[in-house]
């Protein structure tokens, strides 16, 4: 049995993007916070820090989870891919398509925005407008681009279904 | 600030649920523990992490007669499985409202019950599915209905030291049908005002399950009525619904849900019934 005392910090072992990572956090810190202070991936934002806006949006072993609500230590031997790990450097056609649609305002919401739907375009190639907009329910964008959002999820998965 | 604890066996995971008492919390999907951490409305001294335990009972094991649920299924998952899709249609409708896909890629069905939020979604329909609890301790487990492990806001029969391992559900009888309703202020991640599930078998016996109407879930039934009768329903109505007791809070006021849980109820009823296979189709 693995114990991790209050105070003390704790070796968490995870992958992130690929890449094996050591990271020390004392156990009630989140995998949000290894994240960006940790690992050095600021790319998945903090905001409301309670599951409610999905700006820190992750995949952890492949499905979409709010790392604000995971703590660092429940990472320990599994997979993260954040933000910074859909592409391996430039942008993904995702990505093109939300700068295409002029769905990116001032920017906040987006990482987890298109961390929502690359999920959703993974577990679902062809979804329909209400399956898009259900999948993104819990991504809040306040400067409120969701038409554009919507639309280009819409044009990535026509892109990538070959139309 | 909790200690972390991550038990390999069922064995260690009641020892130290055993050890913290009271200040002992079994940790699943966290999106109950996190937030109340983080507000300090629980304040545990350390959390046991189910989530790597090999000897709890399967996620879900399905059987001619039952479906049986463990600690760490997720919401997620259960909306995504065909049986349940299909024989508990109430279940999943209620399942798909909690907060979001990542939320419920996290989330644990049975932690919805532990949590006991008189507003958990998911209690109405497990309570009118007759879901039944298994809670182990280091002195061995034991069995309750779901109507009874309810005890009041934040109160269940799972005490210190103990750990529900496992939800059973019947399988509904051949020509039931079933459906839940619920109000809320906006769609999406936001608590239910109001919620209803509705179990109607093949001769029209109604049973309820409300949520955010009392200090806990609420479960009512009532014999065979002709739901072509509308006076026979709203009578049968009054009946079900008279244990009801809201209060007002930010979500409504006493009256305003008293109001809306008798038209949801209606709602969830005759959707229920209209969801009913004739019994000879549904062997
Ligand atoms: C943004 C957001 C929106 C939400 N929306 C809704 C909603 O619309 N409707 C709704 O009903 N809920 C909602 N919830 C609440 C939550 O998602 C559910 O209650 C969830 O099902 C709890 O599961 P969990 O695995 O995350 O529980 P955890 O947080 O891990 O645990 C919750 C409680 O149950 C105890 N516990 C966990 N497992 C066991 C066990 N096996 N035996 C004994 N005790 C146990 C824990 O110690 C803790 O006290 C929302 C939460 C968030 C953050
Ligand atoms: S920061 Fe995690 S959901 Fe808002
Ligand atoms: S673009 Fe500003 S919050 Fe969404």
């Amino acid at each position: 049995m693995t114990t991790v005392p209050t105070e003390d910090l704790q070796t968490v072992t995870l992958t992130v993007n690929g890449s094996e990572r050591t990271v020390a956090v004392p156990p009630h810190r989140t995998l949000l916070d290894g994240l960006r202070d940790e690992v050095g991936l600021p790319g998945t934002k903090s905001c409301c820090a309670e599951g409610e806006c999905g700006a820190c949006t992750v995949l952890l072993d492949g499905k979409a989870v709010n790392s604000c609500l995971v703590l660092c230590v429940e990472a320990e031997g599994h997979e993260v891919t954040t933000v910074e790990g859909l592409s391996d450097g430039g942008l993904t056609d995702l990505q093109e398509e939300f700068l295409n649609a002029g769905a990116v305002q001032c920017g906040f919401c987006i990482p987890g925005q298109v961390v929502s739907a690359e999920y959703l375009l993974r577990t679902n190639p062809s979804p329909s407008e209400p399956e898009i907009r259900e999948a993104l329910s819990g991504n809040l964008c306040r400067c409120a681009g969701y038409q554009r959002i919507v639309r280009a999820v819409q044009a990535t998965a026509a892109r990538r279904n070959g139309q | 600030m909790p200690k972390y604890v991550r038990p390999a066996t069922r064995a260690e995971a009641l020892a130290a649920l055993a050890e913290g008492g009271a200040a002992a919390r079994p940790l699943v999907g966290g999106t109950d523990l996190l937030v109340g951490l983080r507000h300090h409305t629980v304040e545990p001294d350390v959390l046991v992490d189910l989530k790597g335990v090999t000897d709890l009972p399967e996620p879900i094991v399905v059987t001619d007669d039952a479906v049986r649920i463990g600690a760490t299924y997720t919401l997620g998952e259960l909306v995504a499985h065909p049986v349940v899709q299909e024989s508990y249609p109430a279940l999943v409708e209620a399942a798909l409202t909690v907060g979001s896909v990542a939320i419920r890629n996290r989330a644990s069905l049975i932690a919805n019950s532990c949590n006991a939020s008189p507003a958990a979604d998911t209690a109405p329909p497990l309570l009118v599915h007759g879901a039944s609890v298994t809670i182990a301790s280091a002195d061995g487990d034991r069995t309750a209905t779901l109507d009874e492990f309810f005890l009041g806001p934040r109160r269940t029969l799972c005490g210190p030291g103990e750990l529900v391992v496992r939800l059973d559900l019947p399988r509904p009888a051949a020509g039931s049908g079933s459906a839940f309703r619920r109000l809320t202020r906006r769609r999406g991640v936001d608590l239910a005002t109001v919620s209803v599930a509705a179990l109607v078998d093949a001769d029209g016996a109604i049973v309820l399950g409300m949520g955010a109407v009392g200090p806990r879930p609420l479960l009512t039934r009532t014999g065979p009525v002709d739901l072509a009768d509308d006076a026979a329903l709203d009578a049968a109505l009054d009946e079900l619904l008279a244990p009801a007791t809201p209060i007002s809070d930010v979500r409504g006021s006493r009256e305003y849900r008293l109001a809306m849980l008798r038209v949801l109820a209606k709602r969830a009823v005759l959707a229920a019934a209209d969801r009913r296979t004739p019994e000879e189709m549904a062997s």
